[in-house]
């Protein structure tokens, strides 16, 4: 029978994985060890445990805002409001923390309040960007763009104009930092480790060498990474963004509900942003209206060196957070090699270019591999 | 006589000012083979859109197995057993074929007993089999669609449709992608649709095909329903009079 005639696949020639398409696939891990390798040899005091566990407390701001924001490139969005929303959080928080304390309640349950209220605000920006470019269409640039002097209005108005929240009782920060700025393990050189505290009571030799080993704002980056990398790999929550960012019309009509699934991943971006508010709290113990403001282009960095493409549908959280700690590498190896600040924003710049070329050059080799 | 499986009541559309549907009635008993036809920008794809829940007519019904489904969700009409082959393809190219096959119907399985998350694996091989049954053949299943030929997305298309069982199957230009071989298994699988009593809408603009497979022909012209007449008192010359619209002139 003629109909028997089979749709024939293209001869597959090029099917050995290459040196060039390793690299290619797996460049970001590459460079940000290249690069740890470049600044340990070059800069003294980068190859330490501190300076790493600094690294990587420093790399949590970004790296938070980048978990939302990938979510929101890969349907073909972008979030610019949510560096406001990170200080919008951390201004909600130190104040209801703040007075909450002084109204004379305990400091935990003031705490609990007090993250509870960021979390909850730092949705409603997320809410109504989700709308307007869910359901009325606009497109999420402008969207984002006008949430984005909102909330900056918004949490200026709640410190009165000033950048930070006013004096914070010295009992709340105390727990604050316990948290924000320590560790739960610490390594003691010669000593072995100490949980929970930085240890007390030692030899001022000694004490300069006590480095964290497990910061816990890292802890909780590491959790939520590890949530939101497995509800977008593995869920039908996650393979519906897929879906969203790579062809609306399609989404639609395989019948995946796209106006609400929108809304809750700019909820999503919203929230992850909310958490970097309360965490900037916890480790600076201060609530400021800026404290998000230079992250912001930064999670889009980190996205898009992590190889997520700004036209949707494809992405991953893994590479967002080695964007992310690309960039916290790279600033403070630049720092200790005692490179005048500028050039961080030069070199991030010059990272981000090569790295969308790189991606499409990847692009490129794959569909030359399927069709050779 | 059967009773319409389909049944399409005075269903108007309109786009800003323009109208895409005038009026149009239009049925399908079980078993049949309709193939819809007309000029480029006729209605054609715009009707099967009603009738699949991505657009809402303004005006009329549209009953299936006699329930009202006019302005129902596209994910409520394809429970109710209607597949789309859309002109489009409507596929995720970002996606491999497991995926596309099960987009929006993705199967669950229970990581730990609790957590629920995609079977991939499954997703994979069911799409396997029915590309199998098919005899479509694709190179890497893990492939991304995007980087598959024009006909294979087609074949994919295709595959998704007639993975669910439907009740009522509609092809928008199925064939417009695909080589000789591929054209004739596609009008293959749509005689074998109507012997299992599943009726089938086709629009085409290859009149062989429709000559080949229709029980019906209906014919659109701007907007409107030129003619419905079956296969047997169709000829080439009478289709092409209606659709280029001569034949109403002559009366
Ligand atoms: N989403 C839309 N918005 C505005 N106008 C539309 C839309 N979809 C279709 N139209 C218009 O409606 C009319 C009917 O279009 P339709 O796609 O149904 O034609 P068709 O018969 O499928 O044509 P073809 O054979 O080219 O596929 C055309 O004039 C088209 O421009
Ligand atoms: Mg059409």
């Amino acid at each position: 029978m003629a109909e028997k005639a089979k749709i024939q696949p293209r001869q597959n020639r090029l099917s050995r994985t290459t040196l060039v398409e390793f690299v290619a696939q797996s460049w970001s891990y590459l460079f940000l060890l290249a690069m740890v390798i470049f600044f340990s040899v070059t800069g003294t005091g980068f190859f330490t445990v501190n300076n790493f566990a600094n690294i990587f407390v420093t790399s949590t701001l970004v790296a938070l805002m980048a978990i939302g924001q990938t979510y929101v490139v890969i349907t073909a969005g972008i979030d610019l409001s949510i560096g406001w929303t990170v200080g919008l959080a951390s201004v909600i928080a130190a104040r209801t923390m703040r007075d909450l304390v002084n109204g004379g309640m305990e400091i935990a349950p003031a705490m609990l309040l007090g993250t509870v209220a960021a979390l909850l605000v730092a949705l409603i920006p997320g809410i109504i960007n989700g709308i307007l470019i869910g359901r009325v269409k606009i497109p999420p640039f402008i969207a984002t763009l006008g949430m984005f002097g909102i909330v900056r209005g918004a949490a200026f108005l709640l410190t009165d104009g000033q950048q930070v929240v006013g004096q914070l009782p010295d009992n709340l920060r105390e727990v604050l930092r316990a948290i924000g700025s320590g560790s739960l393990v610490y390594l003691i050189p010669g000593q072995g480790v100490a949980w929970f505290a930085r240890p007390e009571g030692l030899e001022p030799a000694v004490i300069r060498g006590v480095a964290p080993l497990l910061p816990y704002p890292v802890i909780i980056t590491a959790v939520i990474v590890v949530i939101f990398a497995f509800i977008l790999g593995r869920t039908k929550f996650g393979r519906h963004t897929y879906v969203v960012g790579g062809n609306q019309d399609a989404a639609v009509r395989a019948g995946i509900n796209v106006k609400n699934h929108l809304v809750w991943v700019y909820v999503l971006s919203a929230f992850t942003a909310g958490i970097a508010g309360v965490l900037y709290l916890f480790r600076f113990t201060s609530g400021a209206p800026q404290a998000g403001e230079a992250a912001l282009l930064q999670s889009v960095a980190a996205v898009v060196i992590g190889g997520t493409n700004l036209f949707g549908g494809e992405g991953k959280i893994s590479g967002a957070v080695i964007g992310a700690l690309i960039i916290g590498v790279l600033q403070t190896g630049l720092v200790i090699l005692n490179v005048d600040a500028v050039w961080q924003f030069i070199v991030v710049g010059v990272v981000i270019i090569v790295a969308v070329l790189v991606n499409q050059a990847q692009a490129a080799l794959e569909r030359l591999k399927t069709n050779a | 006589m059967h009773e319409p499986i389909l049944r399409v009541r005075g269903v108007s559309k309109f786009f800003g000012g323009l109208t895409a549907l005038d009026n149009v009635d239009f049925e399908v008993v079980p078993g049949e083979v309709v193939a819809l036809l007309g000029d480029n920008g006729a209605g054609k794809s715009t009707l099967i859109k009603c009738i699949s829940g991505v657009y809402r007519p303004e005006q009329g019904d549209i009953y299936f197995q006699q329930q009202q489904i006019a302005g129902r969700s596209p994910s409520e009409v394809r429970n109710l057993g209607i597949e789309t082959i859309y002109q489009d393809l409507a596929l995720a190219e970002n996606l491999d074929v497991g995926a596309n096959v099960f987009l929006g119907k993705e199967k669950i399985k229970y990581l730990f007993g609790f957590l629920p998350v995609t079977d991939d694996e499954y997703m994979r091989r069911e799409a396997v089999t029915v590309l199998d049954k098919l005899d479509i053949h694709i190179p890497s299943l893990k492939q991304k669609l995007v980087n598959l030929s024009g006909g294979q997305r087609q074949a994919v298309a295709i595959a998704r449709a007639m993975y669910w069982n439907a009740q009522l199957v509609i092809m928008d230009e199925p064939t417009a992608a695909l080589g000789v071989p591929e054209q004739r298994k596609v009008l293959a699988l749509i005689k074998s649709l109507r012997e299992q009593n599943i009726p089938v809408i086709l629009i085409s603009h290859t009149m062989q095909d429709v000559m080949a497979v229709a029980d019906r022909i209906v014919i659109m012209r701007r907007g409107r329903v030129a003619a419905d007449m079956p296969r047997s008192e169709a000829t080439e010359e009478i289709i092409v009079r209606h659709i280029v619209g001569s034949a109403e002139v002559g009366e």
